[in-house]
């Protein structure tokens, strides 16, 4: 096993993470809870395989995912902020219905109950580190939490997202819409999380029922593990692929089952959040509707 | 009746009506995309789920474990606190339904074996539920995150469990259990046959009349659901709040738990990988519609039965999947009009009570 | 009205007949109020006359159900706090509106940052506002973090907030509840500076001695409604306050006191007790007091002063770091709430929507609260023993409306505090410790709520009284106990004590010696 294929797989596991613990992060700091980063990435890898499918283009696939990330991302804040609904029902209530709209429409424009047909991707084939470098979304996803975090610490609009999320009434009584900050937070979250949908479907250049499999809750691990920071989120994304490699690679060894390294992401999470080694604290208007 | 039971029924039964509405819409639109006609098809659902006594069997199967997350769910609501994790405790308790039932000798008497394995599922939905619990209570770790991550923990430890050691070859299900199988209805009723109804639909029953019980006609009904209202004023009224939530997660797991038995003792005669297939997460939706009441729980769980069986019943005409984008709209428009309700009943009553001042 | 009149042409704010409704509650009642520019204008009144909402409609917080605001001469009714800011108008609440994990410069800069239109120049920032330290007086690091601010400190951070958006209309809400004496006379001496230099301040305060020492003229408000207006100079302390209460109130209180030989075994006893708070290590330092039956002992100070981490302690919601508290001889240091409840601790709580009652619970239920175990029957709640308790604790304490399957939320706040002293009035108790029993509560209810105290006094408990109102303190309490920075400074007896000679004790000017 050389470095160089351990850390080209790694990356390639490490990348849907990315985009979609940046989401979590997005929206979170900004106080709307992100249970529904699952939905926003099947959405968009949903998206991606009709917008590639139509246009046989994987740029069009990407824009109609993220599309589709941004518009589930709307539904949530219009839920959370303008009717103040519970934000963890909400989250929940979009994962269900992105499974159901997901198989609605594959059933209906594929007629099919698993998968779409093989659509275009980006770059070369094969697992290499070649043909991951040639994709444009690795870059992107490499780059999603550093450039998260100068939105979130060094731009007005991070400075306001932060404050909303810690003191909405604050924010508002200085004239800050704390709606319209939380209504970009949540929609850009939207977006940036279906990204790592998209990513999936065009490196595997289909789309299949429910292929995100439990990959926006690893993400809302990483964005919780990681203490709502950009770059410790990041870094737990790339510390729970490394795991998951690890265990694919090693999997003739037979050492730990897979289910045991699979559960890391989870344990790690609950063990931060009981706060044996540092605890874990969300922003402190997390969940909470501003009145 | 008085102004105030008025506002609270409002305020409780609005949302649902309201979501029906919407999900009726959407329904329709769902239905004219794949180029049918909605009346037609809202017909056959009805047709297909209460029209007949296999569909009301079914229907009423669905129910059962629903019934249970769905009470699980809206009892730590109660308390305050938002159990996310119905599904692992779901599986743990069908999993040790299963396991009591294959350890125990063929021939044992049923109402003992079946006491028995709902005892064991009660124990690892309680245990499942008690680590969020203890957690909350001692270190105040967050519920819904620790019952998110604990589904997946329990789940892969399952999974491990039953693929590594303990299914049938070719299969992710245990062997059939010897003892503590409950009976069908239909062994009973012959209309049922063919439905997966079975009795367990009557621990439910008795689940829910205690559950309500104990909420509100006894001492510790009122403290917990002080704790739920006002933590600090339960505290000051002596009431020790972090083992109330310690409690109420064990009690909630252990109900989630016992909703494995349906599948388990009830249907099949053995753990499968993966029964619970979203009942755990679909109780969230049951309390929610049902508002929180054991009474509201249980016509939410007919609710929710009814639609996933209506699924089957179109699927000749519409995807049967349109029910899974329903669930999802339900949930949404309830939730968002709950707050918006709220508002406006209270707000309806305070201009009465200022009219009839004036 | 008791009116100074003014033209017109120099007034900051013109408030006309407002009104303003939350649900049931009549928050102002056609309520005026008529600003000077350039000068420091308090508007008085009790708890719940409305001065806070009047301030909020004017900031833009709210808006006015019926009324006209003007600023500066423009109609600015129903202005949003973007408005607000932009004219000038800068608010200091009550409680802070600050964001702890951001740093000073970050909360003060935060909706009007340097930089452009993306990019946020926190440099920029922390010069901005170091200068506004120095052109202002308002002493703060411009990069520290919020959360780790002394309470004097956060607030100068709210009024360099206001400034830094070119206020000339400053608001504060009642800005010396939470300040050390110290602290309130910098803060007297930044708000003077400021005037001078061409602000308008709004003082709301409920306290005499600020009123007289550092205001232009007082606006009074009693009930929702606009009641005086004067010149500071030409009216009297006892002018204002008959004015807030509606009737000649004798600021020398007549006292009632009872004499309890100090030979009678305390009731309660408390020795050397400390306990640490949520800021400071020793909110509570090395407190020891005893009340003995039959008497009331009141606890005077200024809000923040350890009065409600003590009541925490006594109560059992907070452990004593150290010290012992013993209740008619039992040693409770380490008892649980409902193990000092059962041995004859009854208590009112200060905040009677967090603590007291169970907002969605009806009448009878909160009246059981904390009972529910002398209510029921092996598991089960005796439902007719608590409908028939509500009935009697409905009448005997006249609560309305008398339907006790209500629920308390819908109740003024007089009858809801009624609520919770019959609840704590009905246990069987040998100590009551009662904290502001009549904060938010009516006139008429204040009345009955002292009448009971001395009823329970007369009757042989032992009572202590927690109060911020110093009134309150001077009308009930047999003897006299100043609480300041965590300790006991003084004590007199009744018959010593009046407010001159209180006051210092309070303030922190005057520590021990006079103790009697």
């Amino acid at each position: 096993m050389t470095l160089l294929l351990f850390l080209s797989q790694a990356i390639r596991i490490a990348v849907p993470y990315l985009f979609a613990a940046g989401g979590g992060v997005l929206a979170e700091r900004a106080g709307i809870v992100s249970l529904s980063l699952e939905g926003y990435m099947l959405g968009g890898a949903f998206g991606a395989a009709i917008g590639a499918h139509v246009t046989g283009s994987a740029w069009a696939g990407l824009a109609a995912g993220v599309a589709c990330g941004a518009l589930l991302g709307s539904l949530h804040a219009l839920c959370t902020i303008r009717f103040r609904a519970d934000q963890i029902v909400t989250g929940v209530a979009i994962n269900l219905f992105v499974v159901g709209i997901t198989r609605f429409f594959l059933q209906l424009a594929f007629d099919s109950s698993s998968n779409s047909p093989r659509v275009a991707g980006f770059g070369g084939e094969g697992a290499g580190a070649w043909a991951l470098a040639a994709n444009p979304l690795v870059w992107l996803g490499i780059l999603t939490m550093p450039v998260l975090g100068v939105v979130i610490y060094r731009t007005t609009f991070g400075l306001r997202a932060r404050a909303v999320g810690e003191h909405p009434a604050a924010a508002e009584s200085l004239g800050i819409r704390v709606s319209a900050v939380r209504y970009a937070a949540v929609i850009g979250s939207g977006a940036l999380a279906s990204l790592g949908g998209v990513y999936l479907t065009l490196d595997q250049h289909q789309f299949t029922d429910s292929m995100t499999a439990g990959r926006g809750f690893i993400a809302l691990a990483a964005v919780i593990f990681g203490r709502w920071d950009p770059k410790r989120a990041g870094i737990a994304c790339l510390l729970f692929a490394a795991a998951e490699t690890l265990q694919i690679q090693l999997q003739g060894a037979q050492l730990i089952p897979s289910q045991f390294v699979a559960m890391i992401p989870y344990v790690l999470t609950i063990v931060a959040v009981a706060g044996v080694v540092g605890r874990s604290t969300p922003p402190a208007a997390l969940g909470r509707a501003a009145d | 009746m008085t102004p105030e039971r008025r506002t609270a029924l409002e305020e409780a039964l609005l949302p649902p009506l309201v979501a029906l509405a919407v999900a009726l819409v959407a329904g329709d639109l769902l239905i004219l995309t794949y180029g049918e006609a909605p009346g037609a098809v809202w017909r056959l659902m009805l047709e297909g789920t209460w029209g007949n006594a296999y569909g009301i069997g079914q229907v009423l199967y669905k129910a059962t474990a629903l019934a249970f997350t769905g009470l699980a769910v809206a009892l730590t609501l109660r308390v305050g606190l938002f159990n996310i994790g119905a599904e692992g405790q779901l599986a743990a308790g069908g999993f040790a339904a299963g396991l009591v039932g294959l350890a125990l000798p063929a021939g044992t008497p049923m109402l003992l074996a079946v006491a028995l394995c709902v005892a064991g599922a009660a124990v690892a939905g309680g245990i499942t539920g008690a680590v969020p619990g203890v957690l909350r209570a001692k270190f105040g770790a967050h519920e819904v995150i620790v019952t998110i991550m604990m589904n997946f923990i329990v789940l892969a430890v399952l999974n491990y469990i039953v693929s590594a050691h303990l299914h049938v070859p070719e299969t992710l299900h245990t062997p059939s259990i010897n003892a503590g199988a409950v009976p069908r209805l239909a062994d009973s009723i012959a209309a049922f046959h063919g439905s997966a109804a079975n009795w367990t639909v009557l621990i439910a029953g008795a689940t829910i009349g205690a559950v309500a019980w104990f909420l509100f006609r006894t001492r510790a009904g009122f403290e917990w659901r002080a704790v739920g209202l006002q933590p600090g004023a339960a505290e000051y009224g002596g009431v020790q709040v972090g083992r109330v939530w310690r409690n109420a997660m064990i009690l909630s797991g252990a109900i989630a738990g016992i909703g494995g038995v349906n599948f388990v003792l009830g249907y099949k005669g053995y753990y499968e990988d993966g029964f619970a297939g979203g009942a755990g997460f679909l109780g969230i939706a049951v309390a929610l519609v049902g508002r929180n009441h054991p009474l509201g729980v249980a016509i939410a769980a007919l609710f929710f039965a009814t639609l996933s069986q209506g699924g089957l019943a179109i699927n000749a005409m519409v995807p049967k999947q349109m029910v899974e984008v329903l669930q999802g709209i339900v949930i949404l428009a309830v939730a968002a009009s709950v707050p918006e309700v709220r508002a406006l009943v209270r707000a309806a009553a305070g201009k009465r009570r200022a009219a009839e001042a004036s | 009205m008791t009116a100074a009149t003014t033209g017109t042409g120099d007034l900051a704010i013109r408030i006309r007949a407002v009104d303003k409704w939350f649900g049931a509650v009549h928050a102002n009642r056609a309520a005026d109020l008529e600003v000077v520019r350039n000068e420091i204008n308090a508007l008085v009144g009790e708890n719940g006359a409305g001065k806070s909402t009047l301030m909020k409609i004017v900031s833009g917080l709210q808006p006015p159900d019926r009324g006209t605001i003007e600023v500066n001469g423009r109609d600015v009714t129903g202005w949003s706090t973007a408005e607000a800011i932009r004219a000038g108008v800068g608010m200091v609440h009550q409680h802070f509106m600050l964001v702890p994990t951001l740093s000073v410069a970050e909360n003060v800069v935060l909706g009007r940052e340097p930089g452009g239109r993306a990019m946020f120049d926190r440099a920029q920032a922390i010069r901005d506002v170091e200068s506004l330290v120095a052109s202002s007086g308002l002493a703060v690091d411009a990069n520290r973090l919020v959360a780790d601010l002394s309470v004097g400190e956060a607030q100068r951070v709210e009024i360099l907030k206001t400034l830094y958006r070119g206020a000339r209309i400053l608001l504060l809400d009642e800005p010396t509840a939470v300040l050390s004496p110290p602290e309130v006379a910098d803060l007297w001496r930044v708000l003077r500076r400021v005037r001078d230099q061409g602000t308008t301040i709004v003082l709301i305060t409920h306290k005499l001695d600020e009123i007289m020492a550092v205001t232009d003229r007082i606006t009074v408000m009693r009930q929702g409604a606009t009641v005086a207006r004067m010149v500071t100079k030409e009216s009297t302390p006892e002018g204002v306050a008959r004015a807030m209460v509606g009737r000649d109130v004798s600021l020398a209180v007549q006292s009632s006191a009872a004499q309890v030989s100090a030979d009678t075994a305390p009731a309660l006893e408390i020795r050397n007790l400390t306990v640490r708070g949520a800021r400071v290590a020793r909110a509570v330092n090395e407190v020891s007091l005893a009340v003995r039956p039959g008497e009331i002992l009141g606890i005077a100070g200024v809000e923040g002063n350890g009065q409600s981490e003590l009541l925490d302690a006594i109560v059992g919601f907070r452990a004593a770091e150290g010290g012992s508290l013993r209740l008619g001889g039992a040693d409770l240091t380490r008892a649980s709430v409902r193990a000092r409840a059962d041995a004859g601790l009854a208590h009112i709580p200060e905040d009677r929507h967090h603590r007291g009652l169970i907002l969605d619970y009806s009448i009878a239920e909160n009246l059981i609260l904390g009972l529910q175990h002398r209510f029921s029957t092996g598991a089960q709640l005796d439902r007719a023993k608590i409908r028939a308790n509500a009935e009697q604790q409905v009448r005997a304490f006249d609560i309305r409306p008398t339907d006790p399957a209500l629920a308390v939320r819908g109740l003024s706040g007089g009858n809801q505090q009624k609520v919770v002293i019959a609840r704590e009035l009905s246990r069987e108790f040998s100590v009551l410790v009662a904290a502001q029993p009549t904060r938010g509560v009516d006139v008429g209810a204040i009345e009955f709520i002292h009448d009971a105290l001395r009823k329970a006094r007369n009757a042989g408990k032992a009572i202590l009284l927690v109060s911020a109102e110093l009134r309150e303190i001077l009308t009930l309490s047999d003897r006299i106990a100043v609480m300041y920075g965590g300790r006991i400074v003084t004590e007199f007896a009744r018959a010593d004590a009046t407010e001159e000679v209180l006051g210092p004790f309070m303030t922190g000017a005057r520590r021990d010696g006079a103790a009697a």
